[in-house]
C-alpha cells in the first residue's frame, strides 16, 4: 500500500522507505507528471501537469500552493485516511509542488472535522525543519461541502468566508493574496510526490490501466472503506476486496454526489479509472464508489442526496438557492409517495435548466445526479408519480455527514 | 468580432430586465432568473444586447470576446 497505512508514518519511517525528497529541475518534474497522466483526484480530473505548468508560467516566484484536503464529500473517506496514515507523502507532494511552480507559502486546509487528519499533518509538519515549517501552515476548512471548492477555499483563506467567488479570476491568476496559486487535492499531491521519485514509467505500469488511487466504498457491502486501487480494477473487484455485497445491490453511486447512478449488472466489468468511465459518461469524481441494495428504492436515496445539496448551497446564486430546493422537495415528495400532479415533469425540466449557472460547478453536479437518477430508476420514478413505489422496503439511509 | 452575453450569478437579483430587454437570447427560469441562449450574440441583436447590459440594475450582465475560463468539468 502506497497511499494508506495502518498508523500515521514518521518522517524516519517515511525518508526510510522512500529515500529522501528527490530534487528535480521544474521543468523536468512538470514534464514527468505531464506525461503521467496524473489526473486530479479532488473530483474534477483536471491533468496535474497541466495545473501545475499554468501556475508556474504566472508565478515570478510569488505563487502559492493549497493542498485541499477539505474532503466535504459525504460518503468519501480517502484524503482523511491519507493524511492520517501518510502525511509525509502530502508534505512531499506539497514541498515539490512548491518547487516546481516558484511558490514560498504552502497552506494545508484540512477539513476542521477531520480530527486525526489535522493532528497527523500538524505532527508530520513539526518533524520538519524550521525553515520549511516557516513556509507552511494548516488551515482548518469548515465543515460543508461547497468549503473545498477551489475558489471557496482561496476565499476562506483570504477573507475567512468559504463561500465560491465568482471567476475569473481563476485561483491560478489570482488566489490567495491575489497571487497565483495551485490549488490541488491531496492525493494528487501525494501521487505527485511518489512519481517524483520513481519515475512517470513505474507510475503508468501499476494496475491494467496505469496508476493507483484511493477509492471510498460503502453500501450494501461487507465491509466498507477506503481501497487503494490500480487503476482500471474494476467494480466487480473493487466489491470482492469489501468483503462481497451484501445481499443484491441494483444500483452503484460512482463519483459521489456530483457523481451519478449506475446499474450494478451492466457495470460489473466497469474498469474504475477515470477516462474508461468518462467515455462510458460515467464519472471516477473522488473515487466514491456507493452500492445501493436491491431492496433499496432509488428514488428514496436520490430524494436524501437531493436534500443534503440543496442544503449545502452557498446560497448566493438564485438558480442554485431556488432551483436545488425545488428539485429537492419535488424529489422529496415523489419518495414520500404524495408528489404533486406535475412533479415528474417539473423535476425532468428544472434539471435540464441549471447547468452552468452558478458561480461554481455546486448547481451543475447536483442536477448531474439527479438526471442519472431520473434515467436509471425511471420506472421507479414513474410509480413514485403515482404515489406507488415498485421496492415496498425501508429506505436504505444513505449516508449523510 | 462575436461577443457573448455573460451573468455574473452572485449578482443577479432575478429583476428580469434583460429578458424584457431581449427575449431573442434571454428567457427566465421559474423563480425569474435569467437563461441566456448560448453562443454570440448576432450582429442584428448587437444593440439590444448592450442596452440590456447597460439597463440591469445590479450590473450583472456583460458583454465579453471571450467566455468565461471553461472551468471544472463535473461530468
Amino acid at each position: 500500500m502506497e497511499l494508506i497505512g495502518q498508523t500515521t508514518e514518521s518522517l524516519a519511517t517515511h525518508r526510510q522507505r522512500l529515500g529522501p525528497l528527490p530534487t528535480l529541475p521544474p521543468e523536468e518534474l512538470i514534464a514527468e507528471l505531464e506525461s503521467s497522466g496524473l489526473l486530479g483526484r479532488g473530483g474534477a480530473g483536471f491533468p496535474v501537469g497541466r495545473k501545475w505548468r499554468t501556475v508556474a508560467e504566472r508565478s515570478s516566484g510569488r505563487a502559492v500552493v493549497l493542498a485541499n484536503g477539505a474532503e466535504g464529500e459525504p460518503l468519501s473517506r480517502k484524503d482523511r485516511s491519507l493524511m492520517a496514515t501518510r502525511p509525509h507523502l502530502v508534505v512531499d507532494g506539497a514541498l515539490l509542488a512548491a518547487g516546481a511552480v516558484g511558490a514560498n507559502d504552502i497552506i494545508f486546509y484540512v477539513g476542521t472535522e477531520h480530527r486525526a487528519a489535522e493532528a497527523a499533518m500538524r505532527h508530520a509538519l513539526a518533524e520538519h525543519p524550521a525553515d520549511i515549517q516557516g513556509r507552511a501552515q494548516i488551515v482548518s476548512a469548515p465543515p460543508g461541502y461547497v468549503s473545498g471548492e477551489e475558489s471557496a477555499a482561496v476565499h476562506f483563506v483570504n477573507e475567512g468566508d468559504a463561500r465560491p467567488t465568482t471567476t475569473p479570476p481563476r485561483p491560478f491568476d489570482r488566489g490567495v493574496g491575489g497571487r497565483p496559486t495551485l490549488v490541488q487535492n491531496v492525493e494528487s499531491l501525494a501521487l505527485a510526490a511518489l512519481i517524483a521519485r520513481r519515475g512517470r514509467d513505474w507510475y503508468v505500469d501499476q494496475g491494467r490501466r496505469g496508476g493507483i488511487g484511493l477509492i471510498t466504498v460503502s453500501g450494501a457491502v461487507k465491509r466498507s472503506g477506503v481501497q487503494e486501487i490500480a487503476l482500471g480494477s474494476t467494480l466487480s473487484d473493487v466489491a470482492a476486496a469489501a468483503g462481497g455485497l451484501r445481499g443484491d445491490a441494483q444500483a452503484v453511486l460512482l463519483g459521489g454526489y456530483f457523481g451519478g447512478w449506475a446499474e450494478v449488472d451492466e457495470q460489473w466489468g466497469l474498469p474504475l479509472e477515470p477516462r474508461s468511465m468518462r467515455a462510458r459518461g460515467l464519472a471516477h469524481g473522488c473515487g466514491v464508489v456507493h452500492f445501493l441494495s436491491a431492496d433499496s428504492c432509488g428514488v428514496e436515496a436520490t430524494s436524501r442526496i437531493m436534500a443534503y445539496l440543496a442544503s449545502q448551497s452557498a446560497r448566493q446564486c438564485g438558480p442554485c438557492v431556488f432551483g436545488l430546493s425545488a428539485i429537492a422537495d419535488a424529489t422529496q415528495r415523489l419518495a414520500a409517495r404524495s408528489a404533486h400532479a406535475n412533479d415528474l415533469d417539473r423535476l425532468v425540466r428544472w434539471s435540464g435548466q441549471l447547468t452552468g449557472r452558478g458561480a461554481c460547478h455546486h448547481p451543475d453536479g447536483a442536477v448531474g445526479l439527479i438526471r442519472s437518477s431520473l434515467q436509471l430508476f425511471a420506472d421507479d420514478f414513474a410509480e413514485h408519480q403515482r404515489r406507488r413505489c415498485l421496492t415496498v422496503s425501508r429506505p436504505e439511509r444513505v449516508a449523510v455527514a | 468580432m462575436s461577443e457573448i452575453l455573460e451573468v455574473n450569478r452572485i449578482r443577479c437579483d432575478g429583476h428580469g430586465l434583460c429578458a424584457e430587454l431581449l427575449p431573442e437570447l434571454i428567457s427566465l427560469d421559474d423563480w425569474g432568473y435569467p437563461i441566456v441562449k448560448k453562443g454570440p450574440v448576432p450582429d442584428h441583436l448587437a444593440e439590444l444586447a448592450r442596452r440590456a447590459v447597460d439597463d440591469c440594475p445590479v450590473l450583472a450582465l456583460r458583454l465579453a470576446r471571450t467566455p468565461f475560463a471553461a472551468g471544472r468539468t463535473l461530468r
